[in-house]
């Protein structure tokens, strides 16, 4: 496994209030000439950092947030969508981030998170609410329990995540391994239909 | 005994392993269709592994993403975008030759981009579970199969074990009620669903299109509508098989021969809707009410009938997108200058979508100064259009006629607009940046991207249509 058993987390937030903030944002296309998949997180977001020229631009929301601190990304619903590009997750966890909030997360980018130590959370509409309007929250993450609580709010909320997923991301379960572990009803199936 | 949906037969066709409360169903996959952009890293963790390809005989790579559309040049030199790019494709070439899995590789007469490619070899057939690292894979639900993109990771799953595992998405099916009037197609169709219901209408759904409109399409058409379900969050997309599909495969490299066809087309026909299935959400198009739509803002659902205005933006974010695409709100699409057009893409590259726009392009010329791309899907599109004249139709008309691959789609492999400019394209997404920094991306039909070329503004194309 290339990322980190998921453990409690406690961190402050980036806010992207905008819907629909597709994989090209995350990671422009250009990026994806990669035969690897370490090393994107300088190319997280690239073009809302930098201008056409590649200066970085003066009003980007990550300047001056240190991602150490920063680990949690709130957004706008509809978060990922687009292409299905594993490359996203890898950038922003490569970035630093660890969960992504939103109120609806695309289904190819939340699976592909989900594999790689990422965390999605989808939460009500006023936990949504809330968190957009309070950037830079402190916010603590308790995926055994399933619960996400802001520090100092008073506020927080239960999510669900897919309970294999949830096991693979708290225990380190494989999920090739366990598919592996079924090769003989792989084969039955193979015999049957032959 | 309950009524069956096609997309509840399809998925219990491929159960391995039940899903349970705390496993998803191992899921069994008939055919994987790789290309050289999120293949890499599985390969790579295959090896970590120690790992084989499990079946290479249901595995087939294709070249598309990073593959230049120009020509070599006189030493035989392939003008990649980067050596990045050159390498990615030679990582493929050599994963493909290492495991036993047929590549269509440049200057394979069979190449071409990985969703028009499966079809036109006949091995997307129905009742098939089709998998492949690109959103785009929900195209090949036009045949009655069971057909969505997949991550990396799970590409890594597909080629070792040959399945996946996957929760049962919820059903949706939406109805294409009445006739489409004449001008108007599946890309049209899809735009309008796409407005109606959201770019997240379809997100943890299987979408079935069903009804007339549906039914007289084209494969063609039936592709670009399954082809543009991902835009509406949902990773597959369906049309039950009939003998429009059955004509279709007949005879294709991979179809089956002779007895064994019989017995298939036998089997397809049970690939049906019964009467009384139970969907968890249905939605009903009025497909007669439709006009040639094009997108105004950054996302898919951002779209409008041609022949009208893009409404006045009211939220804050489509105010940014408006100021992005700098097209406002109460103002006729037709006021909107454009710089380049392109006709590509797995969305809208196939014969019949290079038939519609050579029809309007036909003794026309593009405007002055504007570019036009127009990029055959396949080695096999690019043949019979050139048998037909289509070519030369598009070349005496002022615009470039390049080689198969996604090109200006994702703009990955040096086809791309300069920053600033509008691009009415026939692709899939109008995300910011999609297709280079800065662009300004109006999705639309063949015929309408075609008809914007012409005037060089964004424009209806049933009178270049009905003049025929």
């Amino acid at each position: 496994m290339s990322f980190e058993p998921f453990e409690i987390l406690r961190s402050r937030t980036i806010v992207l209030p905008q819907k629909n903030i597709d994989t090209d944002q995350i990671i422009p296309a250009r990026f994806l000439t990669t035969t690897s998949r370490k090393g994107l997180g300088k190319a997280a977001f690239y073009d809302w950092r930098y201008d056409v020229d590649g200066r970085p631009r003066n009003s980007s929301i990550f300047n001056g947030v240190d991602p150490d601190t920063h680990r949690i990304l709130v957004a706008g619903s509809n978060f990922g969508c687009g292409s299905s590009r594993e490359h996203a997750p890898w950038a922003l966890y490569d970035f630093g981030f660890r969960a992504v909030i939103s109120s609806d997360i695309a289904d190819i980018f939340k699976s592909n998170a989900l594999k790689n130590g990422l965390l999605p959370i989808e939460v009500d509409d006023e936990t949504h609410e809330y968190l957009l309007s309070h950037p830079g929250a402190e916010v603590v993450v308790d995926l055994e329990k399933e619960l996400v609580g802001v520090l100092g709010g008073g506020k927080s909320a239960t999510f669900k995540v897919e309970a294999f997923a949830r096991r693979c991301l708290l225990d380190g379960v494989d999920p090739l391994g366990h598919i592996m572990n079924q090769t003989d009803a792989i084969k039955a199936y193979e015999e049957a239909r032959a | 005994m309950t009524a069956k949906s096609l997309f509840d037969k399809l998925w219990e066709r491929h159960v391995v392993v039940p899903e349970a409360e705390n496993s998803p169903a191992v899921l069994y996959i008939d055919l994987h269709l790789i290309h050289e952009v999120t293949s890499p890293q599985a390969f790579t963790a295959l090896a970590e592994r120690g790992l084989k390809v499990r079946r290479p005989d249901l595995t087939l790579g294709t070249l598309d993403h990073s593959t230049p559309t120009l020509p070599a040049n006189a030493k035989g030199e392939l003008p990649y975008a980067t050596p990045e790019a050159k390498a990615q494709v030679e990582q493929l070439r050599k994963n493909c030759e290492e495991h036993g899995v047929m590549l269509l590789d440049l200057g394979d007469p069979r190449r071409g981009i990985v969703h028009v490619v499966g079809p036109e070899l006949g091995a997307t057939q129905p009742g098939k579970t089709i998998v492949c690292g690109d959103s785009h894979t929900s195209t090949h639900g036009a045949f009655g199969a069971l057909a969505f993109g997949i991550g990396t990771t799970e590409v890594g799953h597909v080629l070792a074990t040959q399945c996946v595992l996957q929760r049962k998405p919820k059903s949706m099916r939406v109805t294409f009620e009445g006739k489409l009037q004449p001008g108007v197609g599946a890309k049209d169709m899809a735009l309008a669903m796409i407005a109606q219901i959201g770019a997240d209408g379809g997100q943890g759904y299987a979408i079935e299109f069903a009804g007339e409109a549906v039914r007289g399409l084209s494969m063609d058409g039936r592709m670009t509508l399954c082809n543009m379900s991902i835009e509406a969050g949902a990773r597959s997309g369906m049309v039950a098989p009939d003998e429009t599909t059955f004509e279709w495969l007949k005879g294709r490299d991979f179809s089956p021969k002779g007895e064994a066809w019989d017995a298939a087309v036998a089997d397809w026909r049970s690939l049906t809707t019964e009467e009384g299935a139970h969907f968890d959400k249905e939605v009903v198009v009025d497909a007669a009410a439709i006009h040639p739509m094009v997108t105004y803002g950054v996302s898919p659902d951002a779209a409008a009938p041609v022949d009208g205005e893009a409404p006045m933006a009211s939220t804050e974010v489509e105010r940014s997108a408006a100021e992005y695409m700098r097209i406002n709100g109460g103002k006729p699409f037709h006021d909107t200058a454009v710089d380049r057009v392109f006709i590509g893409s797995c969305t809208n590259s196939r014969l019949s979508d290079l038939r519609e726009a050579a029809k309007v392009f036909a003794g026309r010329h593009v405007k002055n100064g504007l570019i036009a791309l127009v990029v055959p899907g396949s080695e096999a599109v690019r043949r019979a259009a050139e048998e037909e004249g289509l070519d030369r139709i598009f070349i005496d008309a002022g615009a470039e006629w390049r080689e198969p691959g996604c090109s200006m789609c994702i703009a990955m492999n040096g086809d791309q607009g300069a920053p600033g400019e509008l691009v009415v394209s026939t692709s899939n997404r109008n995300f910011v940046g999609r297709q280079g920094k800065g662009v300004r991306t109006v999705l639309a039909s063949p015929a309408t991207a075609a008809a914007s070329a012409i005037e060089g503004r964004i424009a209806d194309p049933r009178p270049y249509l009905s003049a025929v």
